[in-house]
């Protein structure tokens, strides 16, 4: 996918701007939210549950060539083929091949942020293969001109209902509706045919299981169940880091991942599903594929950002994220939004492409504080910066400024003079009210909102004059 | 009991009547209150914007200032945290500095947390003084909130003040928006993010919101007067509990 984060504070000034985004962003805030806060209550151990999955994906990203190597012996034991995509382009080019091999001329698709990251389904019709994306917030993206996703689980999150009512009655050609189950049928009917006449289904994977060369997925709508179940050809895609060792750790962090992300005790439909259609049994693919992307992954092993790596993709941290429910996931102009995104978007798509991300956050730490597998994210971003500085990506007044500061408030003499100039200036700025309405050497500031006017004198002014008139 | 006062860089600039509060709640409940005039900034800036050598060469020079205390005690959740959580992170590298940080690290308190935990006080001059009467609504800042377990302690500590009444706002665990240097760098974001906690604000009906960190407390007064309000006033803890300074 193409990377617009550069444009990140232009693209948040317009979701600032979009009056309909605002308002369906204050909706989505409130049932992911409260709905995840009920779903935790009713865990009975919500904190010791989390250090155990944390604990299991740390147990796996410490040693991920080895689990990987489990998983890939399992799932060939079970008639699967894996194969390996170092980037979105050998993924293309690999998803193609497989589709050529099968004669496919359709490919129905079930949720994947990683197609999303290689831009597969640009490749796929540039191979004259079609694509359906059959996950109802996916299909929605699709027919309107291919819009990008907003959030990793609702992607289509910032549309209002009238705007898919307006949408469906535009490219479906049918009377405009604003009923939600009408809607939803006209989807259904409209996929159905898809669903029937496609040659390869491509699902992601939430978890690949180590211990039976499974991949489980985690879905609501039960297209996932068409499209891994139905064609007889199902390729995975699912980045490296997602493989977990055992079905027992699956409970565990299946006891947190619709939780997290949803609210759900559990998602509507849940599948485990395991190796090609054996001769006695009735569905299933007849060819399944795993590919298996690295994308930037490997290297975060070991590394400052290994953490990371923990991800389940639940989307609880942009939920929880008061930039995210401000600005929605567009802003960030990749994959991946939230913090989540800000810390993967650098990692995977680079550093100098996203120079803005890991600044885009209050470091407030209520991602930290929800996220089902203790990532500490505002430390990851604030290593970002770091990483940032030491590359000299920062603009370099406010690198100077930066360091010009950090000396001055090393020699106390000189701070203490700037200090009280400082607070002189700003009262002088306030012109006598309580209040200054252009800030001009922070002039962002006053953009939205007014600076209030110093008392004037500093504290370590006043202080000294107290004790001055104490000692005479 | 001797305590260092670390008044923080922005209550020395912009609001020196939070600093004398928190000396007239620490000296009222009888501790000796020293101030180190060297003092300048605890180095939390330049280590949220990346500049690791700035933020290391803050920290070794507040923990010199600081360490012959019994205590260190800042009015702010967030000052406060960064001495004694990321002190000893950022000076992991160097094993005599790391020791001195986490010395420090835990004696080093909120200033509400302290009074309430160490002090155990029983009453509040403010009290007597009866500056601040009505309701208040009560903002919990971020990292007080999350790191430092900063909830009860000001809240138990409004409840000694007799012509006070707490109304609880809605969201009042949500960021306000300031995140010090992303108020500068992402503005319109920052203000609109201020914008949801006036509305929570407002909408409780409090005469006054009450915060224990001053960024938070000018992000959240200058979007009110922004919005067109008046009459809402915004204060320190510190300031309500003390009373008149």
């Amino acid at each position: 996918m193409e990377i617009k984060s550069m444009q990140f504070k232009a693209r948040a000034a317009g979701s600032l701007a979009n009056v309909a985004l605002q308002g369906n962003l204050k909706n989505a805030k409130g049932k992911f939210v409260t709905k995840r806060a009920e779903a935790i209550r009713d865990l009975d151990d919500f904190e010791g549950t989390r250090d155990a999955a944390a604990a299991i994906r740390n147990k796996v990203i410490d040693n991920l060539d080895l689990w990987l190597e489990r998983f890939e012996q399992k799932a060939r034991d079970t008639g699967a083929t894996v194969l390996w995509a170092k980037d979105g382009a050998e993924v293309c080019r690999l998803v193609i091949d497989i589709a050529k091999k099968h004669g496919v001329k359709k490919v129905t698709k079930s949720k994947s942020m990683l197609s999303e990251e290689a831009g597969l389904n640009h490749a796929l019709e540039a191979a004259g293969i079609q694509p359906v994306e059959t996950d109802l917030g996916e299909y929605i993206l699709q027919v309107d001109n291919n819009e990008p996703p907003s959030h990793i689980i609702a992607p289509a999150v910032h549309k209002s209902l009238d705007d898919v009512a307006d949408l469906f009655h535009k490219v479906h050609g049918t009377p405009r509706k604003t009923d939600i189950p009408a809607l939803t049928r006209e989807a259904r009917e409209v996929l159905r045919g898809h669903f029937l006449s496609a040659e390869m289904g491509l699902s992601g994977g939430n978890f690949l299981v180590a211990e039976t060369g499974s991949v489980a997925l985690v879905t609501n709508e039960g297209n996932g169940r068409m499209v891994t179940t139905l064609p007889k050809v199902h390729v995975v895609i699912t980045g490296i880091e997602k493989v977990i060792p055992t079905l027992e750790d699956l409970s565990t962090l299946m006891r947190l991942l619709p939780r997290s992300a949803t609210g759900q005790s559990i998602s509507n439909y849940f599948s485990i599903l395991t190796g090609v259609k054996k001769p006695e049994e009735h569905d299933g693919p007849e060819h399944l594929y795993f590919v298996l992307v690295d994308s930037g992954r490997a290297d975060v092993v070991g590394g400052d950002f290994h953490a990371m790596l923990r991800c389940i993709r639940c989307g609880a941290c942009m939920n929880h994220c008061p930039v995210y429910q401000t600005i929605g996931g567009h802003a960030y102009g990749w994959v991946y939004p939230g913090p989540m995104g800000s810390v993967l978007t650098p990692l995977y798509a680079g550093i100098e492409n996203s120079i803005d991300l890991p600044h885009a956050a209050t470091l407030c730490n209520q991602c930290g504080i929800v996220c089902p597998v203790k990532i500490p994210l505002p430390d990851l971003l604030r290593k970002l910066r770091e990483k940032q500085t030491e590359r000299g990506l920062r603009p370099l007044t406010e690198r100077i400024g930066l360091r010009m500061w950090a000396w001055v408030a090393q020699q106390p003499k000189l701070y203490a003079l700037g200090a009280s100039f400082g607070a002189r200036y700003l009262k002088w700025l306030a012109g006598g009210a309580d209040r200054i309405r252009v800030l001009p050497t922070a002039p962002e500031w006053t953009l939205g909102r007014d600076f209030p006017a110093p008392q004037g004198k500093t504290f370590r002014e006043l202080y000294a004059a107290r004790r001055k008139s104490a000692a005479t | 009991m001797r305590v260092g006062l670390f008044v923080t860089c922005l209550v020395d600039l912009m609001r020196p009547r939070i600093g004398f509060a928190a000396l007239k709640l620490l000296e009222t409940a009888g501790c000796e209150v020293i101030v180190p005039e060297t003092q300048t900034c605890c180095g939390q800036p330049a280590w949220n914007s990346g500049d690791a050598p700035g933020a290391v060469a803050l920290a070794k020079k507040t923990i010199a200032e600081f360490e012959g205390f019994d205590y260190v005690v800042a009015p702010s959740g967030s000052c406060g945290d960064h001495i004694r959580t990321e002190y000893p992170t950022l000076l992991g590298e160097e094993p005599e500095w790391r020791d001195r940080a986490t010395a420090l690290a835990s004696r080093t308190y909120e200033l509400t947390d302290f009074l309430v935990n160490v002090l155990k006080v029983d009453s509040v001059p403010g009290d007597a003084d009866g500056l601040i009467q009505g309701s208040v609504t009560y903002h919990d800042s971020c990292t007080g909130l999350r790191s430092m377990g900063i909830k009860e302690q000001p809240r138990a500590l409004l409840a000694k003040l007799r012509g006070i009444q707490l109304k609880e706002m809605d969201g009042c665990e949500e960021c306000c928006g300031f995140g010090g240097t992303f108020s500068v760098k992402f503005g319109e974001v920052s203000a609109a993010i201020a914008e949801r906690k006036c509305n929570n604000v407002l909408a409780s009906g409090a005469r006054a919101v009450v915060g224990g960190d001053l960024g938070c407390l000018l992000n959240i007064e200058g979007k009110l007067r922004r919005m067109g309000n008046e009459t809402t006033q915004v204060l320190h803890v510190a300031e309500v509990l003390a009373g008149r300074v």
